[in-house]
């Protein structure tokens, strides 16, 4: 295969008059990845994909594809192919049609054109639908085409534009763990845009997580949500309790924070702080536990003594509320390990407890 | 299924309803349009007396002169080449002009449709008029060409100036049509076809003018059955040097001494067989949802 990345992009700049909608983009793409671009709309992951897939031309900077500069030239000489988000299919044309559309413009001979529409159509499970129009079709199975109708070009990259979006909450489960098979299958390089987080934690080698234009981190899925290197990218994946304060103390890879109502906490800091710095404590839910007065223990990052709130269970979970003071509650999410109806298992709303935290479970972030 | 007396009710009141509101419109159809249909076909196999009366005596001559005379024959004749080749100028304008309008921001778009129907508030006859004094051998081009030294030309009173007239009076209705398909247009078909390895001509090709097609033979059909009959431009452009279908025909009931009716009514309804056939073809040719 090609030596280097799939894609790389090198302070790539789109403008729209006066707004950049992406600004000083770096990015390198491996071969083969499943690599997301993650972020709110707007964010500019739309404007970088449909610049990859040559629908639009860099304002600045430089867009390669397996090391071929990119910038002049227009989509239909681009080994790429895109899943559009409204999949875009040929309403005059059946299903075979659309997917043999692409290896007609390449001029395919027949026999081997009719046996490569087949084989993709079989790849998505689409065999018996070859005659069907479009609109005959349900909304997963014309997503389904789209993929086939782009795969069938055998592209180096494929495109992806927020594909499962129009689908419904079950479908939309099924066709991740269904793209994500098919991307080991293939071998292709997914790029694949989306504004969910979850979609994106599950499907993703690597995620690129934009905002304003700006890719503010990329990682794998584990290092986004771990340890994410600033405030933006710690709130827009999964949920997490935030506080805010001024670092008064750091070391090597943590500092503490000290809050407005006198509280001074310890965190892990993924970037480097500096003293005096307005930084905010970032604490998930889940990485935080409730423990009677009497089990605190010396070792944990901080403790706080808290009062139970209010309790949601929602059968895996229990979610806590908890009240530090007049001004202040966070989440804390348990598991519901044990099975049981007692009473006493569960927490109850007035309860006294502290909320502990282990050392690297708290991050401290900047803006 | 049985229906309850209430449904089967309701249902006699709609229907009744449906009458009331369809009567008055069925009654002028009926008196206003089937009625002198019915005349020209009855005439149309009647023989013309010696002054132009009419006398009942049933006839298929006048069908055979006019599959056997060649200056009628050729009168269809060139009524059905101008008006093929004002529909194929009108598509060859309207088509692109179209497509330029819908490109616009909404704002544009508004002020170029009405720029397109703007020409409707004027009288047709007028602006063919206005023609003559921009065609005319002393009028606005060649004078403009006279002052800039140039040789003059003969613009006015040539089958150019007529299949000109045509094309200007029929190219809003060719644009307006193909206006509201592309209007419809998904236009990220565009670029998926430009991603699947399809150039700008191709994609136009294979995915916009297919899809577009209803507007385009909505457009053809409302620019070629007017110009089939029309008699004005030929006439006031054309210097009335060839016959057309409807300068025949306008000649023969208003204007020859005397006139034969007969005739007339006959070449009338040969036309509207004609279009007739073409319209057939356009509603085949696309369906219902289309239209």
């Amino acid at each position: 295969m090609h030596k280097g990345y799939a894609i790389e992009l090198a302070n790539v700049v789109k403008r729209f008059g006066e707004v950049a909608a992406v600004d000083h983009v770096t990015l390198q793409i491996h071969d083969g990845e499943f690599f997301s671009l993650l972020g709110p709309s707007g964010c500019g992951k739309t404007t970088t994909l449909r610049m990859i897939a040559g629908f639009e031309y860099p304002s600045g900077g430089e867009l390669m594809i397996h090391g071929r500069p990119m910038a002049t030239v227009p989509p239909h000489h681009r080994p790429v192919n895109t899943v559009f988000q409204s999949y875009a299919l040929f309403p005059h044309m059946t299903v075979a049609q659309n997917v043999a559309f692409g290896l007609k413009m390449k001029r395919v001979p027949r026999a081997e054109l009719g046996a490569r529409v087949q084989a993709a159509l079989d790849m998505v499970r689409l065999a018996g639908f070859a005659e069907r129009y479009p609109r005959q079709m349900s909304g997963g199975q014309q997503q389904r085409v789209a993929l086939a109708r782009a795969l069938v070009n055998q592209p180096e990259v494929l495109l992806l534009d927020e594909p499962l979006g129009a689908l419904d909450q079950k479908l939309r489960k099924e066709m991740q763990l269904e793209l994500k098979s098919l991307q080991h299958r293939v071998g292709i390089t997914f790029i694949f845009v989306t504004h969910d987080q979850e979609e994106a934690l599950t499907m993703s080698d690597r995620i690129a997580v934009m905002n304003q234009g700006k890719v503010l981190q990329v990682g794998t899925p584990t290092e986004i949500y771990e340890r994410p290197t600033c405030k933006f990218v710690a709130d827009f994946i999964g949920e997490t309790n935030f506080i805010e304060g001024t670092v008064v103390e750091q070391s090597d890879e943590y500092a503490t924070i000290q809050t407005p109502d006198g509280l001074q906490l310890r965190g892990y800091t993924p970037r480097p702080v500096n003293l005096g710095e307005a930084a905010t404590l970032s604490l998930r839910p889940e990485k935080a536990r409730l423990v009677l007065p009497s089990h605190a223990r010396p070792e944990d990052a901080f403790t706080m003594p808290v009062h139970v709130e209010m309790i949601t269970y929602i059968g895996s979970d229990t979610r806590i509320t908890v009240r530090l003071n007049e001004r202040r509650t966070l989440d804390v999410w348990e598991q519901n390990t044990l099975s049981t109806l007692d009473r006493n298992a569960y927490w109850q709303p007035g309860e006294a407890a502290v909320l502990v935290c282990p050392p690297a479970n708290a991050l401290v972030l900047t803006e | 299924m049985a229906l309850s007396s209430f449904e089967r009710e309701q249902q006699r009141r709609e229907q009744r309803r449906l009458i009331a509101l369809l009567a008055p419109g069925m009654l002028w159809l009926l008196v206003f349009f089937l009625l002198p249909l019915l005349v020209i076909l009855v005439y149309s196999f009647l023989t013309n007396g010696p002054r132009g009366n009419l006398l009942w005596q049933p006839t298929l001559q006048n069908y055979v002169d006019l599959f056997t005379q060649s200056s009628y024959v050729n009168a269809y004749v060139r009524s059905l080449w101008i008006s093929g080749l004002t529909t194929l100028f009108a598509l060859l304008l309207g088509y692109p002009l179209a497509l330029f309008i819908v490109k616009q921001p909404p704002r544009v778009r508004l002020v170029l449709l009405i720029l397109v129907l703007i020409p409707f508030w004027t009288n047709f006859l007028v602006r063919i008029y206005a023609w003559q004094i921009i065609l005319a051998n002393n009028g606005l081009i060649n004078t403009t060409l006279g002052a800039m030294g140039l040789p003059t030309l003969f613009l006015l009173n040539t089958e150019g100036a007529t299949l000109l007239g045509l094309v200007y009076g029929e190219l809003p209705f060719m644009v307006l049509p193909i206006y509201a398909a592309l209007d419809r247009f998904d236009f990220t078909l565009m670029e998926a076809g430009a991603d699947l390895g399809a150039s700008k001509w191709h994609a136009f090709w294979h995915i916009m003018l297919p899809m577009t097609m209803p507007g385009v033979a909505a457009g053809a059909v409302l620019v070629f059955i007017p110009t089939i009959g029309q008699f004005v431009v030929s006439e006031l452009l054309g210097g009335a040097k060839v016959d057309y279908i409807g300068n025949l025909i306008q000649r023969l009931f208003l204007r020859s001494n005397p006139p034969n009716w007969p005739l007339g009514s006959a070449m009338s309804t040969v036309m509207m067989i004609v279009l007739l056939g073409f319209i057939l073809l356009y509603f085949r040719s696309t369906t219902e949802e289309d239209r």
